[in-house]
């Protein structure tokens, strides 16, 4: 069904879905306005910065095939940047955002280049481990991280002598910073440099025999995804007002793979999608406190049983066919197929 | 005719195992040659080594003048050596068009800033690849196909996909790894009468091929292994008539024409 609304939305003409596109933001930018409760705010808050953070993730997992689970750390080091910047140099936020990007791209670069070789869990490993490694240099490093105590009073960006200081204010700076994710990377993705991504991911060894230099794309698309989690921490730490190495732990990472994940990889909609239902789910589910996790995890499974290409993905991707529950059906068929042969 | 690829005494043991063992031979400038050869004999491992994917444990191979041994299989194909896959590799969640519109990666510069910005280059880059993707299609007969997913073709059609993306690289020799298996007589006449007029055009080919209708038909040139070792190398005249290839397919003994020999 998703698959032929899909279908449907390709086959429109360009001025209907730039017609939609500029309803939507204009719907979006005019939400503050008719509905300025500092809740509703602060949630779509968080769903934006998800939307950076999960797409950011579905640039290195969806598009290039890489498998990364420690998207945390880049977020943390994002997030760290901006606050070290931001209290102890006294930078101003504007300056501040994009050399959290930067940063958190230089580490991405250090932690591809050993890894370029590896592919699948091993990479995942690695990524893991730098993700852990990230969060405990930033519990221990006192002097400049503030330890466990983490980094309190993070100055509020300014712009043109104006506060930005309450949620309805950061509403725009992640509704802006989200629009511009979303423009960048459908560039990005509908040129050579996306087709180069994709093509890792398809067949690698395919790939170097048409020149694509697969060393170079990976650590490109590694930088890339890295840069943007970082931007989505340094916008958080000034919104936050407050940060500490706990709030980057692996449960965030997971966390972020879980939109990815539920929302579908590889599609440019789908952890956008995958934002919105996990932090709805995430207020719905308030009451029941910690039990909340159980839901995710249920939903997880549940996803890559039914649709493991994930609500917006389509069905014929490659993604599809590692259903789970596909090739059960299949086998639990053949398998009757044989039993009957053999019992003529 | 000057020589394009040459291979100097090549050897690729894996353990063991010789898959290569002392192989020499040079392919001209427009030469459509055949290698061929038994099961097992090390055709595709020769190929692995000319594109890159292997690196020879001894042994020169030199591609235009060049020594291009142990060179990354993405610079080779830089150079001018585009090639296909015994078993097919295409991007097959892709359509077609996608798929030959990746092969003009190294003909096109556009940068990650040009793209963001969509500049002139971006869009010169883009109209150059879908044009020159759709011409290619239309060469090799499957502008019908151009949106199809390349998984969902049959298995004739998805060679050809392949050899279309190969040509998108715009190469000086295409290596073809078994492009008729799985082709029925007409079709395989018909890709013959392509690679033919491909080499016309000014392609060096070099196919690997079991169909010895196809190679004797259209290679000018044949190299002939067995267990890794070069038997024979020469027209298709030579190659047909050569003892040890016959001995090779048809076992020591019974030589065609000559009953039992003694020897």
């Amino acid at each position: 069904m998703k698959m032929k609304i899909g279908a449907f939305v390709g086959k429109l003409p360009s001025w209907v879905k730039a017609l939609g596109l500029a309803i939507l933001g204009a719907a979006l930018i005019a939400l503050p306005i008719v509905y300025p409760k500092s809740y509703v705010m602060g949630v779509m808050c968080r769903i934006f910065m998800y939307m950076i953070l999960a797409g950011s993730l579905n640039v290195i997992n969806g598009y290039s095939g890489q498998f990364n689970i420690g998207h945390a750390g880049f977020y943390c080091i994002g997030a760290y940047t901006e606050a070290i910047l931001a209290t102890k140099v006294g930078l101003s936020f504007w300056i501040a955002l994009p050399l959290g990007g930067v940063m958190a791209a230089v580490i991405g670069l250090l932690v591809a280049t050993p890894t370029l070789k590896l592919r699948g869990t091993y990479l995942a490993i690695v990524t893991l481990g730098a993700s852990e490694i990230i969060r405990l240099v930033a519990l221990n490093w006192e002097g400049l991280t503030g330890g466990p105590i983490g980094i309190k009073g993070i100055p509020s960006p300014v712009l043109f002598g104006f506060k930005i200081s309450k949620s309805i204010h950061y509403y725009y700076i992640f509704l802006a910073l989200a629009a511009l994710f979303f423009f960048v990377t459908y560039r990005v993705i509908n040129s050579r440099i996306g087709r180069a991504w994709l093509s890792i991911r398809e067949d690698e060894l395919a790939a170097r025999s048409l020149g694509v230099e697969t060393r170079f794309y990976k650590a490109i698309n590694f930088m890339y995804g890295a840069f943007w989690a970082g931007i989505a921490g340094a916008a958080f730490a000034p919104y936050f007002k407050f940060i500490s190495s706990d709030m980057f732990s692996l449960d965030e990472g997971f966390n972020i793979l879980s939109m990815v994940i539920i929302g579908g990889q590889g599609t440019l909609l789908g952890p956008a999608v995958g934002s919105i239902i996990v932090n709805f789910l995430t207020e719905f589910l308030r009451p029941i406190s910690q039990f909340r996790l159980v839901v995710y995890a249920l939903l997880i499974i549940i996803m890559m049983w039914l649709r493991p290409q994930g609500l917006v993905g389509a069905s014929n991707s490659i993604l599809a066919g590692k259903k789970i529950g596909g090739n059960l059906s299949r086998r639990g068929k053949g398998g009757a197929a044989v039993a009957r042969a053999g019992g003529r | 005719m000057a020589t394009i690829l040459e291979a100097r005494d090549v050897c690729q043991y894996f353990g063991g195992l010789k898959a290569v063992e002392k192989v020499s031979m040079s392919i001209d400038e427009g030469d459509i040659f055949g290698v061929i050869g038994p099961n097992g004999a090390g055709k595709t491992t020769f190929f692995n080594i000319c594109s890159g994917i292997f690196k020879p444990t001894a042994g020169e191979i030199i591609f235009r003048g060049e020594p291009i041994t142990g060179m990354m299989t993405e610079k080779i194909a830089r150079k001018g050596m585009a090639r296909t896959f015994q078993n097919i590799q295409l991007f097959k969640f892709m359509t077609v068009l996608e798929n030959v519109k990746i092969g003009f990666h190294i003909r096109t510069k556009t940068t990650m800033l040009s793209a963001l910005l969509r500049s002139k280059r971006y869009r010169a880059d883009e109209k150059f690849a879908s044009e020159k993707a759709l011409e290619i299609l239309e060469r090799v007969g499957l502008s019908a196909f151009k949106d199809t997913l390349a998984s969902n073709l049959p298995y004739g059609l998805q060679r050809k996909v392949e050899i279309a993306r190969a040509l998108a690289l715009d190469p000086k020799i295409l290596l073809l790894d078994e492009p008729v298996a799985g082709m029925n007589p007409a079709e395989t006449q018909e890709l013959s009468d392509f690679v033919i007029r491909l080499n016309k055009d000014g392609l060096t080919i070099v196919v690997i091929e079991h169909d010895m209708k196809f190679v004797m038909n259209t290679c000018n040139r044949i190299l002939v292994l067995n267990f890794g070792q070069k038997i024979c190398e020469g027209t298709p005249e030579t190659v047909r008539n050569d003892r040890g290839v016959n001995e090779a397919y048809f076992g020591k003994g019974l030589v065609v024409g000559e009953g039992y020999n003694n020897a």
